[in-house]
């Protein structure tokens, strides 16, 4: 299947999940998908559908075993700064400072010191966390573990930003605020972004484009386009917004159930 | 600062309680003097030993040998530990030798290292060595093992080599587990080194209970005695210390 222009092309990707006590099974089933340069695509599902592993394997923390991922024509072999990730947990180095985790990527990029400095602060300032520079992950509220993780991750400048469900662990005030902000992050400088979620408001209200998937094992359902003004401030309310919530809704609910079911077995 | 000196006081009291039951003991004759020499004669026996120069050869000896032992067992030992949890055939090739040796008593290796490098320095070093490095190894083991796949992740996106991603965030993420692994080397270690000294020596602290005691200077030999666990006192207090700086980021 391939895309003309397509940065990202994933080509009947099929993924075997071995937990290291118990039998195999398929998480990710025969799922192709292109995705455009700048684009802003969901991946929407039930828990336990395998749209994290799918993302897992963008990343190249898994072997592509069955199929194939390509990033502008090349196949995936391992990670790279060119995906950065942002994971729901945050994954911040404990034990460094926010501004030494927002430097750790431009310390391996090679970046001389100062440099390293203004660029970090930059991005500490853009989330703004200013004034909390020299605090540790431990010091800081879910909210700004997540702002400090992302400042890591566009410090970097990935092409491609990978977000797995980066906005669950948060309360809900917190979330729709980081959302927002994501948003306008996205608009000043685009980057294709693959954002993991199972909340369908928050899929409709960021994405372009949202790949509803199926109970595990995964597959691609179907692809929606969505087209809202996000600056509206009364969109959550509004009748095409609400419509396009209960139809996607109505889609993955079938999945939620027959995940729920085949979980109790 | 008063108000922190007598907390300390405070805390310390059931010390001086018991020392001034000691006291009492020998002085009233509820105990004989042959079995408890009293404190204070105790106390003027440990002056006359820390005034004299011999004193300090013995504890010098016993300090270098514990020394030497103990680092040598935390970096090899860590290096091991952490080793086993990167890599695969290292884990199977070590794992079952550790999990053998782990539960040998290791006072039993005093004659096996006596009898390979005799009754000096290198036979005692060799004896800490061996018997403080399995805690340490276990430690950072599970502390390496225990390292967040995310972590490990996220070093490997921004950029990070696999060896750069074990040293940048499985070492950090196994130091908890790996220090608390040192502190049980620390205190073994102090007790094979007196063990051992007791058993095969002609120097260190040890020895110098030993000598005194079948000398019949029985003030001498408890004043080396409370001296030994004063040094090891001190010791475990510095590194706790020590590693709650290391760990300060964990609030």
């Amino acid at each position: 299947m391939a895309v003309n222009g397509a940065q990202i092309v994933i080509d009947r990707l099929s993924h075997m999940y071995r937990p290291p006590h118990g039998k195999p099974v398929l998480a990710v089933d025969d799922v192709s998908l292109a995705v455009g340069e700048r684009e802003f695509l969901a991946l929407l599902g039930p828990s336990g559908c395998g749209k994290s592993t799918l993302l897992y394997l963008l990343g190249g923390f898994l072997p592509t075993e069955t199929g194939s991922i390509t990033v502008d024509g090349k196949p995936i072999t391992g990670p790279g700064p060119d995906r950065g990730i942002v994971f729901q947990h945050f994954a911040l180095f404990p034990w460094k400072t926010v501004r030494a985790n927002v430097m750790y990527g431009l310390k391996r990029a090679g970046l001389p010191r100062d440099e390293q400095e203004k660029r970090a602060q930059a991005f500490i300032d853009l989330v703004g966390l200013h004034g909390f520079e020299e605090s540790y992950p431990s010091q800081l509220s879910g909210g700004m573990k997540q702002r400090t993780a992302i400042a890591r991750t566009l410090a970097i400048d990935p092409e491609i930003l990978l977000m797995d469900e980066p906005f669950g662990a948060l309360d809900a005030q917190t979330r729709s605020l980081m959302q927002t902000e994501l948003l306008s992050i996205w608009e000043r400088s685009p980057k294709t972004v693959i954002f993991v979620t199972h909340d369908v408001q928050e899929a409709v209200y960021l994405a372009r484009r949202i790949a509803v998937m199926s109970a595990r094992p995964g597959r691609i359902k179907a692809i929606i386009e969505t087209n809202f003004d996000r600056r509206d401030p009364h969109l959550f309310k509004s009748k095409p917004f609400v419509d396009k919530v209960d139809e996607i809704w109505d889609l993955v609910r079938a999945e939620a159930i027959k995940a729920q079911g085949t979980r109790s077995t | 600062m008063t108000a922190a000196l007598s907390g300390v006081a405070f805390r310390y009291l059931p010390i001086v309680i018991l020392a001034v039951l000691w006291q009492m003991a020998s002085e009233f004759g509820w105990v004989s003097t042959a079995v408890l020499p009293p404190l204070s004669s105790v106390f003027e026996a440990g002056w006359g030993l820390i005034t004299s120069d011999d004193f300090w050869v013995n504890a010098g000896a016993s300090l270098y040998r514990g020394g030497v032992g103990l680092l040598l067992a935390i970096v090899i030992g860590a290096a091991l530990g952490i080793g086993m949890a990167w890599w695969r055939p290292v884990r199977a090739l070590l794992s079952p030798i550790v999990e053998i040796f782990y539960p040998l008593p290791k006072s039993a290796l005093i004659p096996v290292t006596a009898l390979w490098l005799g009754f000096g320095d290198a036979s005692k070093i060799l004896l800490i060595f061996l018997g403080c490095m399995l805690p340490v190894t276990i430690g950072a083991f599970n502390g390496a093992r225990g390292s967040e796949r995310t972590l490990v992740w996220s070093a490997r996106s921004l950029g990070a080599g696999r060896l750069r991603t074990l040293w940048d965030v499985v070492v950090p993420s196994a130091m908890p587990e790996l220090l608390n692994g040192v502190r049980t080397a620390l205190a073994l270690s102090w007790v094979l080194l007196v063990a051992s000294e007791l058993i095969v020596a002609r120097a260190g602290l040890g020895y110098l209970i030993g000598f005194m005691g079948d000398g019949g200077n029985y003030d001498g030999m408890f004043a080396v005695v409370l001296f030994v666990a004063l040094l090891g006192f001190i010791a475990d207090r510095l590194y706790q210390m020590a590693m709650q700086r290391a760990l300060r980021w964990r609030e």
